[in-house]
Protein backbone atom coordinates (compact mmCIF):
# COMPACT_ATOMS: atom_id res chain seq x y z
CA UNK A 1 0.00 0.00 0.00
CA UNK A 2 1.33 3.47 -0.89
CA UNK A 3 1.69 5.93 1.95
CA UNK A 4 -1.03 8.41 2.80
CA UNK A 5 -2.09 10.65 5.66
CA UNK A 6 -5.05 9.54 7.75
CA UNK A 7 -7.56 11.87 9.38
CA UNK A 8 -10.65 11.15 11.41
CA UNK A 9 -12.62 14.40 11.62
CA UNK A 10 -15.50 14.75 14.05
CA UNK A 11 -17.67 17.06 11.96
CA UNK A 12 -18.77 17.31 8.33
CA UNK A 13 -17.25 20.79 8.08
CA UNK A 14 -13.89 19.51 9.22
CA UNK A 15 -14.13 16.60 6.78
CA UNK A 16 -14.77 18.98 3.88
CA UNK A 17 -11.88 21.20 4.95
CA UNK A 18 -9.58 18.19 5.15
CA UNK A 19 -10.57 17.12 1.66
CA UNK A 20 -9.93 20.58 0.26
CA UNK A 21 -6.56 20.76 1.99
CA UNK A 22 -5.37 17.41 0.67
CA UNK A 23 -3.58 17.24 -2.65
CA UNK A 24 -5.51 14.17 -3.77
CA UNK A 25 -7.64 13.24 -0.79
CA UNK A 26 -10.41 10.63 -0.60
CA UNK A 27 -13.23 10.04 1.86
CA UNK A 28 -13.23 6.67 3.61
CA UNK A 29 -16.56 5.11 4.66
CA UNK A 30 -16.66 1.35 5.38
CA UNK A 31 -13.61 0.75 3.24
CA UNK A 32 -14.70 -2.59 1.79
CA UNK A 33 -13.89 -1.43 -1.72
CA UNK A 34 -11.34 1.28 -1.00
CA UNK A 35 -9.00 -0.60 1.32
CA UNK A 36 -8.57 -3.64 -0.97
CA UNK A 37 -8.05 -1.14 -3.82
CA UNK A 38 -5.30 0.59 -1.84
CA UNK A 39 -3.83 -2.76 -0.86
CA UNK A 40 -3.51 -3.67 -4.54
CA UNK A 41 -1.88 -0.29 -5.20
CA UNK A 42 -4.62 0.62 -7.64
CA UNK A 43 -5.05 4.00 -5.95
CA UNK A 44 -2.61 6.37 -4.28
CA UNK A 45 -4.48 9.13 -2.45
CA UNK A 46 -2.51 11.71 -0.51
CA UNK A 47 -4.97 11.63 2.38
CA UNK A 48 -7.79 9.44 3.64
CA UNK A 49 -10.55 11.22 5.51
CA UNK A 50 -12.38 8.67 7.61
CA UNK A 51 -16.04 9.60 8.07
CA UNK A 52 -16.53 7.12 10.94
CA UNK A 53 -15.83 9.70 13.64
CA UNK A 54 -18.69 12.00 12.67
CA UNK A 55 -21.81 11.69 14.80
CA UNK A 56 -25.24 11.52 13.21
CA UNK A 57 -24.33 9.78 9.97
CA UNK A 58 -25.53 6.37 11.10
CA UNK A 59 -28.99 5.06 11.89
CA UNK A 60 -32.39 4.27 10.46
CA UNK A 61 -35.54 6.38 10.75
CA UNK A 62 -38.92 5.16 9.60
CA UNK A 63 -41.61 7.74 9.00
CA UNK A 64 -44.84 7.75 7.00
CA UNK A 65 -44.11 6.34 3.56
CA UNK A 66 -40.39 6.99 4.02
CA UNK A 67 -37.34 5.13 5.31
CA UNK A 68 -34.26 7.22 5.93
CA UNK A 69 -30.92 5.45 6.25
CA UNK A 70 -27.84 7.33 7.43
CA UNK A 71 -24.89 7.21 5.05
CA UNK A 72 -22.58 5.39 7.48
CA UNK A 73 -25.17 2.73 8.35
CA UNK A 74 -23.68 -0.72 7.79
CA UNK A 75 -25.36 -3.18 5.43
CA UNK A 76 -25.76 -5.67 8.31
CA UNK A 77 -27.71 -3.08 10.32
CA UNK A 78 -30.14 -2.48 7.46
CA UNK A 79 -30.54 -6.21 6.84
CA UNK A 80 -31.24 -6.94 10.53
CA UNK A 81 -33.36 -3.86 11.28
CA UNK A 82 -36.82 -4.86 12.46
CA UNK A 83 -38.07 -1.43 11.35
CA UNK A 84 -36.77 -1.87 7.81
CA UNK A 85 -38.03 -5.46 7.67
CA UNK A 86 -41.49 -4.23 8.65
CA UNK A 87 -41.67 -1.03 6.59
CA UNK A 88 -39.48 -1.69 3.56
CA UNK A 89 -38.67 -5.42 3.50
CA UNK A 90 -37.18 -5.24 0.02
CA UNK A 91 -34.37 -3.02 1.33
CA UNK A 92 -33.53 -5.37 4.21
CA UNK A 93 -33.56 -8.26 1.75
CA UNK A 94 -31.27 -6.42 -0.69
CA UNK A 95 -28.84 -5.36 2.05
CA UNK A 96 -28.64 -8.96 3.25
CA UNK A 97 -27.52 -10.07 -0.20
CA UNK A 98 -24.55 -7.69 -0.47
CA UNK A 99 -21.13 -9.39 -0.55
CA UNK A 100 -20.67 -11.64 2.45
CA UNK A 101 -21.24 -11.36 6.20
CA UNK A 102 -17.88 -9.72 6.91
CA UNK A 103 -18.38 -7.15 4.15
CA UNK A 104 -21.90 -6.41 5.43
CA UNK A 105 -20.49 -5.81 8.92
CA UNK A 106 -18.23 -3.02 7.60
CA UNK A 107 -19.66 -1.73 4.32
CA UNK A 108 -21.95 1.30 4.36
CA UNK A 109 -24.86 2.58 2.29
CA UNK A 110 -23.14 5.89 1.58
CA UNK A 111 -19.91 4.24 0.52
CA UNK A 112 -21.68 1.88 -1.84
CA UNK A 113 -23.79 4.59 -3.42
CA UNK A 114 -20.94 7.12 -3.74
CA UNK A 115 -18.74 4.52 -5.43
CA UNK A 116 -21.32 3.76 -8.16
CA UNK A 117 -19.87 0.36 -8.88
CA UNK A 118 -21.86 -0.90 -11.88
CA UNK A 119 -22.51 -4.22 -10.09
CA UNK A 120 -23.37 -2.93 -6.61
CA UNK A 121 -26.79 -3.74 -5.15
CA UNK A 122 -27.86 -0.54 -3.39
CA UNK A 123 -27.97 1.58 -6.57
CA UNK A 124 -30.89 -0.53 -7.85
CA UNK A 125 -32.84 0.51 -4.73
CA UNK A 126 -31.82 4.15 -5.04
CA UNK A 127 -33.28 4.43 -8.55
CA UNK A 128 -36.28 2.11 -8.13
CA UNK A 129 -37.45 3.25 -4.70
CA UNK A 130 -37.62 6.90 -5.78
CA UNK A 131 -34.92 7.73 -3.27
CA UNK A 132 -33.59 11.14 -2.34
CA UNK A 133 -29.86 11.37 -1.69
CA UNK A 134 -29.11 13.93 1.01
CA UNK A 135 -25.68 15.52 0.92
CA UNK A 136 -23.84 18.27 2.74
CA UNK A 137 -24.93 20.68 -0.01
CA UNK A 138 -28.30 19.63 -1.43
CA UNK A 139 -30.69 16.80 -2.16
CA UNK A 140 -30.36 14.75 -5.34
CA UNK A 141 -33.16 12.61 -6.81
CA UNK A 142 -32.11 8.97 -6.84
CA UNK A 143 -32.84 8.52 -10.54
CA UNK A 144 -30.42 11.37 -11.36
CA UNK A 145 -27.65 10.34 -9.00
CA UNK A 146 -25.73 7.74 -11.00
CA UNK A 147 -24.06 9.16 -14.09
CA UNK A 148 -21.71 6.46 -15.32
CA UNK A 149 -19.08 3.92 -14.33
CA UNK A 150 -17.91 4.97 -10.84
CA UNK A 151 -19.32 8.42 -11.57
CA UNK A 152 -22.12 10.15 -9.66
CA UNK A 153 -23.71 13.58 -9.44
CA UNK A 154 -21.59 14.29 -6.34
CA UNK A 155 -19.26 17.26 -6.65
CA UNK A 156 -15.71 17.14 -5.28
CA UNK A 157 -15.91 17.35 -1.50
CA UNK A 158 -19.65 16.74 -1.31
CA UNK A 159 -20.57 14.14 1.32
CA UNK A 160 -23.67 11.94 1.37
CA UNK A 161 -25.37 12.21 4.76
CA UNK A 162 -28.40 9.95 4.24
CA UNK A 163 -30.60 8.32 1.65
CA UNK A 164 -34.37 8.50 1.95
CA UNK A 165 -36.34 5.71 0.27
CA UNK A 166 -40.01 6.02 -0.61
CA UNK A 167 -42.06 3.06 0.63
CA UNK A 168 -43.86 1.29 -2.24
CA UNK A 169 -47.02 -0.78 -1.98
CA UNK A 170 -45.03 -3.87 -2.91
CA UNK A 171 -41.51 -4.50 -4.16
CA UNK A 172 -38.99 -7.26 -4.77
CA UNK A 173 -35.31 -7.49 -5.68
CA UNK A 174 -33.84 -10.39 -7.58
CA UNK A 175 -30.23 -10.74 -8.55
CA UNK A 176 -27.98 -13.16 -10.34
CA UNK A 177 -24.89 -13.03 -8.15
CA UNK A 178 -21.40 -13.61 -9.41
CA UNK A 179 -20.64 -16.89 -7.62
CA UNK A 180 -17.26 -15.67 -6.36
CA UNK A 181 -17.79 -12.03 -5.44
CA UNK A 182 -21.58 -11.95 -4.89
CA UNK A 183 -21.69 -8.74 -6.89
CA UNK A 184 -24.75 -8.61 -9.15
CA UNK A 185 -24.07 -9.81 -12.67
CA UNK A 186 -27.57 -8.39 -13.05
CA UNK A 187 -29.96 -7.24 -10.32
CA UNK A 188 -33.50 -5.99 -10.86
CA UNK A 189 -35.70 -4.23 -8.32
CA UNK A 190 -39.37 -3.86 -9.21
CA UNK A 191 -41.46 -1.56 -7.02
CA UNK A 192 -45.16 -0.84 -7.28
CA UNK A 193 -46.22 2.62 -6.11
CA UNK A 194 -49.67 4.20 -6.21
CA UNK A 195 -48.44 6.32 -9.11
CA UNK A 196 -46.91 3.48 -11.09
CA UNK A 197 -44.25 0.82 -11.31
CA UNK A 198 -40.56 1.66 -11.10
CA UNK A 199 -37.83 -0.73 -12.23
CA UNK A 200 -34.20 -0.31 -11.20
CA UNK A 201 -31.46 -2.31 -12.88
CA UNK A 202 -27.91 -2.80 -11.67
CA UNK A 203 -25.04 -4.85 -13.08
CA UNK A 204 -26.12 -4.57 -16.71
CA UNK A 205 -24.83 -1.18 -17.81
CA UNK A 206 -22.21 1.39 -16.74
CA UNK A 207 -24.34 2.36 -13.77
CA UNK A 208 -27.74 1.64 -12.25
CA UNK A 209 -30.68 2.99 -14.21
CA UNK A 210 -34.49 2.90 -14.53
CA UNK A 211 -35.79 0.80 -17.38
CA UNK A 212 -38.43 2.78 -19.28
CA UNK A 213 -39.30 -0.26 -21.40
CA UNK A 214 -39.93 -2.57 -18.46
CA UNK A 215 -41.83 0.14 -16.59
CA UNK A 216 -44.11 0.74 -19.56
CA UNK A 217 -44.81 -2.97 -19.92
CA UNK A 218 -45.40 -3.52 -16.20
CA UNK A 219 -47.60 -0.43 -15.88
CA UNK A 220 -49.77 -1.93 -18.60
CA UNK A 221 -49.84 -5.31 -16.88
CA UNK A 222 -48.09 -6.14 -13.63
CA UNK A 223 -47.58 -9.80 -14.49
CA UNK A 224 -44.54 -12.02 -15.13
CA UNK A 225 -45.57 -12.61 -18.75
CA UNK A 226 -45.50 -8.86 -19.44
CA UNK A 227 -41.72 -8.98 -19.12
CA UNK A 228 -41.29 -11.56 -21.88
CA UNK A 229 -42.53 -9.24 -24.60
CA UNK A 230 -40.03 -6.50 -23.74
CA UNK A 231 -37.11 -6.18 -26.11
CA UNK A 232 -34.13 -5.38 -23.89
CA UNK A 233 -31.77 -3.01 -25.68
CA UNK A 234 -28.26 -4.15 -24.80
CA UNK A 235 -26.27 -1.80 -27.04
CA UNK A 236 -24.66 -0.14 -24.05
CA UNK A 237 -24.55 -3.15 -21.72
CA UNK A 238 -21.34 -4.36 -20.13
CA UNK A 239 -19.57 -7.22 -21.79
CA UNK A 240 -16.78 -8.81 -19.78
CA UNK A 241 -15.42 -12.15 -18.63
CA UNK A 242 -18.44 -12.63 -16.38
CA UNK A 243 -21.13 -12.22 -19.03
CA UNK A 244 -21.65 -10.91 -22.55
CA UNK A 245 -23.99 -7.98 -23.13
CA UNK A 246 -26.47 -10.29 -24.81
CA UNK A 247 -26.44 -12.67 -21.86
CA UNK A 248 -26.94 -9.76 -19.48
CA UNK A 249 -29.98 -8.72 -21.51
CA UNK A 250 -31.42 -12.15 -21.00
CA UNK A 251 -30.62 -11.98 -17.29
CA UNK A 252 -32.46 -8.64 -17.05
CA UNK A 253 -35.56 -10.32 -18.41
CA UNK A 254 -35.21 -13.38 -16.15
CA UNK A 255 -34.50 -11.34 -13.00
CA UNK A 256 -37.33 -8.91 -13.79
CA UNK A 257 -39.70 -11.81 -14.25
CA UNK A 258 -38.61 -13.35 -10.94
CA UNK A 259 -38.93 -9.98 -9.20
CA UNK A 260 -42.50 -9.56 -10.48
CA UNK A 261 -43.32 -13.09 -9.34
CA UNK A 262 -41.88 -12.39 -5.89
CA UNK A 263 -43.70 -9.06 -5.68
CA UNK A 264 -47.02 -10.69 -6.53
CA UNK A 265 -46.46 -13.33 -3.85
CA UNK A 266 -46.50 -10.50 -1.29
CA UNK A 267 -50.24 -10.29 -1.96
CA UNK B 1 0.27 7.79 14.48
CA UNK B 2 -0.77 6.41 17.87
CA UNK B 3 -3.69 4.05 18.12
CA UNK B 4 -5.17 2.43 21.21
CA UNK B 5 -7.22 -0.73 21.09
CA UNK B 6 -7.93 -3.83 23.08
CA UNK B 7 -7.02 -7.23 21.69
CA UNK B 8 -8.21 -10.35 23.49
CA UNK B 9 -8.72 -8.33 26.67
CA UNK B 10 -5.30 -6.64 26.65
CA UNK B 11 -5.06 -2.90 25.99
CA UNK B 12 -2.38 -1.79 23.53
CA UNK B 13 -1.06 1.62 22.52
CA UNK B 14 0.86 1.34 19.27
CA UNK B 15 2.57 3.68 16.88
CA UNK B 16 1.44 2.60 13.40
CA UNK B 17 1.84 3.95 9.90
CA UNK B 18 -1.54 4.97 8.43
CA UNK B 19 -1.14 2.48 5.59
CA UNK B 20 -0.91 -0.52 7.94
CA UNK B 21 -3.61 -3.16 7.79
CA UNK B 22 -5.10 -4.45 11.02
CA UNK B 23 -4.02 -7.99 10.11
CA UNK B 24 -0.39 -6.90 9.86
CA UNK B 25 -0.48 -5.29 13.28
CA UNK B 26 -2.05 -8.41 14.77
CA UNK B 27 0.46 -10.77 13.18
CA UNK B 28 3.68 -8.81 12.97
CA UNK B 29 3.50 -6.34 15.85
CA UNK B 30 1.52 -8.37 18.38
CA UNK B 31 2.67 -11.82 17.23
CA UNK B 32 -0.89 -13.15 17.00
CA UNK B 33 -0.21 -15.36 14.00
CA UNK B 34 -3.35 -17.46 14.42
CA UNK B 35 -5.06 -14.92 12.15
CA UNK B 36 -4.04 -15.91 8.63
CA UNK B 37 -3.57 -14.05 5.36
CA UNK B 38 -4.83 -16.28 2.60
CA UNK B 39 -5.44 -14.07 -0.40
CA UNK B 40 -4.55 -10.47 0.45
CA UNK B 41 -7.42 -9.37 -1.80
CA UNK B 42 -10.20 -9.57 0.84
CA UNK B 43 -11.89 -12.59 -0.67
CA UNK B 44 -10.88 -15.66 1.36
CA UNK B 45 -11.84 -14.70 4.93
CA UNK B 46 -8.85 -16.44 6.56
CA UNK B 47 -8.04 -13.13 8.31
CA UNK B 48 -11.49 -12.84 9.94
CA UNK B 49 -11.45 -11.43 13.48
CA UNK B 50 -14.14 -9.88 15.66
CA UNK B 51 -14.35 -6.10 15.88
CA UNK B 52 -16.87 -5.06 18.54
CA UNK B 53 -18.08 -8.66 18.45
CA UNK B 54 -18.74 -8.78 14.72
CA UNK B 55 -16.79 -10.72 12.10
CA UNK B 56 -14.66 -8.51 9.84
CA UNK B 57 -11.83 -9.19 7.43
CA UNK B 58 -8.76 -7.73 9.10
CA UNK B 59 -7.11 -7.33 5.68
CA UNK B 60 -9.85 -4.87 4.72
CA UNK B 61 -9.52 -2.69 7.82
CA UNK B 62 -6.74 -0.22 8.57
CA UNK B 63 -5.18 -0.36 12.01
CA UNK B 64 -5.89 3.35 12.51
CA UNK B 65 -9.60 2.79 11.83
CA UNK B 66 -9.96 0.65 14.96
CA UNK B 67 -8.59 3.28 17.35
CA UNK B 68 -10.59 2.83 20.54
CA UNK B 69 -11.93 -0.52 19.40
CA UNK B 70 -12.16 -3.99 20.86
CA UNK B 71 -10.80 -6.91 18.87
CA UNK B 72 -10.95 -10.64 19.44
CA UNK B 73 -8.76 -13.04 17.48
CA UNK B 74 -8.70 -16.83 17.37
CA UNK B 75 -6.21 -16.74 20.26
CA UNK B 76 -8.80 -14.97 22.41
CA UNK B 77 -11.71 -17.38 22.30
CA UNK B 78 -10.39 -20.47 24.08
CA UNK B 79 -7.31 -22.32 25.30
CA UNK B 80 -5.91 -25.76 24.54
CA UNK B 81 -7.37 -26.98 27.83
CA UNK B 82 -10.61 -25.08 27.52
CA UNK B 83 -11.65 -24.90 23.88
CA UNK B 84 -14.47 -22.65 22.71
CA UNK B 85 -17.54 -24.75 21.84
CA UNK B 86 -16.95 -23.89 18.18
CA UNK B 87 -13.36 -25.11 18.36
CA UNK B 88 -14.52 -28.26 20.13
CA UNK B 89 -17.13 -28.86 17.42
CA UNK B 90 -14.55 -28.39 14.67
CA UNK B 91 -12.36 -30.97 16.44
CA UNK B 92 -15.19 -33.46 16.95
CA UNK B 93 -16.53 -33.15 13.41
CA UNK B 94 -13.10 -33.14 11.79
CA UNK B 95 -13.96 -29.80 10.20
CA UNK B 96 -10.44 -29.09 9.03
CA UNK B 97 -8.08 -30.57 6.53
CA UNK B 98 -4.98 -28.39 6.03
CA UNK B 99 -6.26 -26.01 8.71
CA UNK B 100 -5.32 -22.76 7.00
CA UNK B 101 -8.85 -21.38 6.70
CA UNK B 102 -9.88 -22.67 10.14
CA UNK B 103 -9.25 -19.57 12.28
CA UNK B 104 -11.32 -17.43 9.92
CA UNK B 105 -14.02 -20.08 9.61
CA UNK B 106 -14.30 -20.31 13.40
CA UNK B 107 -14.46 -16.54 13.91
CA UNK B 108 -17.14 -16.19 11.20
CA UNK B 109 -19.07 -19.16 12.53
CA UNK B 110 -19.15 -17.80 16.09
CA UNK B 111 -20.58 -14.49 14.83
CA UNK B 112 -23.10 -16.41 12.73
CA UNK B 113 -24.32 -18.46 15.70
CA UNK B 114 -24.39 -15.44 18.02
CA UNK B 115 -26.57 -13.59 15.50
CA UNK B 116 -28.96 -16.54 15.48
CA UNK B 117 -28.40 -17.18 11.79
CA UNK B 118 -27.12 -20.75 12.00
CA UNK B 119 -30.49 -22.47 12.17
CA UNK B 120 -30.07 -24.92 9.32
CA UNK B 121 -27.59 -26.12 6.73
CA UNK B 122 -28.67 -23.57 4.13
CA UNK B 123 -28.26 -20.59 6.42
CA UNK B 124 -24.86 -21.81 7.62
CA UNK B 125 -23.65 -22.24 4.03
CA UNK B 126 -24.94 -18.78 3.12
CA UNK B 127 -23.49 -17.29 6.31
CA UNK B 128 -20.02 -18.64 5.54
CA UNK B 129 -19.92 -17.26 2.01
CA UNK B 130 -17.10 -14.93 3.01
CA UNK B 131 -14.79 -17.80 3.94
CA UNK B 132 -13.11 -20.03 1.40
CA UNK B 133 -11.68 -23.49 2.13
CA UNK B 134 -9.24 -24.50 -0.58
CA UNK B 135 -9.44 -28.12 0.58
CA UNK B 136 -13.19 -27.83 -0.11
CA UNK B 137 -13.88 -29.30 3.30
CA UNK B 138 -17.18 -27.49 3.60
CA UNK B 139 -19.33 -30.46 4.47
CA UNK B 140 -17.74 -31.09 7.85
CA UNK B 141 -17.37 -27.37 8.53
CA UNK B 142 -21.12 -26.91 8.14
CA UNK B 143 -21.74 -29.96 10.34
CA UNK B 144 -19.46 -28.51 13.01
CA UNK B 145 -21.19 -25.12 12.99
CA UNK B 146 -24.62 -26.74 13.32
CA UNK B 147 -23.21 -28.91 16.11
CA UNK B 148 -21.74 -25.93 17.96
CA UNK B 149 -24.93 -23.93 17.52
CA UNK B 150 -26.68 -26.45 19.77
CA UNK B 151 -24.18 -25.85 22.56
CA UNK B 152 -23.48 -22.14 22.45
Amino acid sequence: MYRFNYHRPTSLEEAEQRLDAGEDALFLAGGQTLIPTLNLRLASPSDLIDLAGIDGLSGIDVADEMVRVGAMTRHAEVAASADVQASLPVLADLAGQIGDAQVRNRGTLGGSVANSDPAADYPAAVVALDATVHTTRRTIPGAEFFLSLFETALQPGEIITAVEFRVPKRAAYQKFPNPASRYAVVGVLVAEFDDGVRVGITGAAACAYRSDDLETALNASLAPDAVDAVDIDYDRFNSDLHASAEYRANLVRVMARRAVEALLREG
Amino acid sequence: MNVEFTVNGTAHTLDVEPNTLLVDVLRSTLGLTGTHVGCDTSQCGACTVHLEGRAVKSCAVLACQVDGGTITTIEGIGTVDDLHPMQEAFRECHALQCGFCTPGMIMSAIDLVERGEAGDEGSVRAGLEGNICRCTGYHNIVRAVLHAAQRM
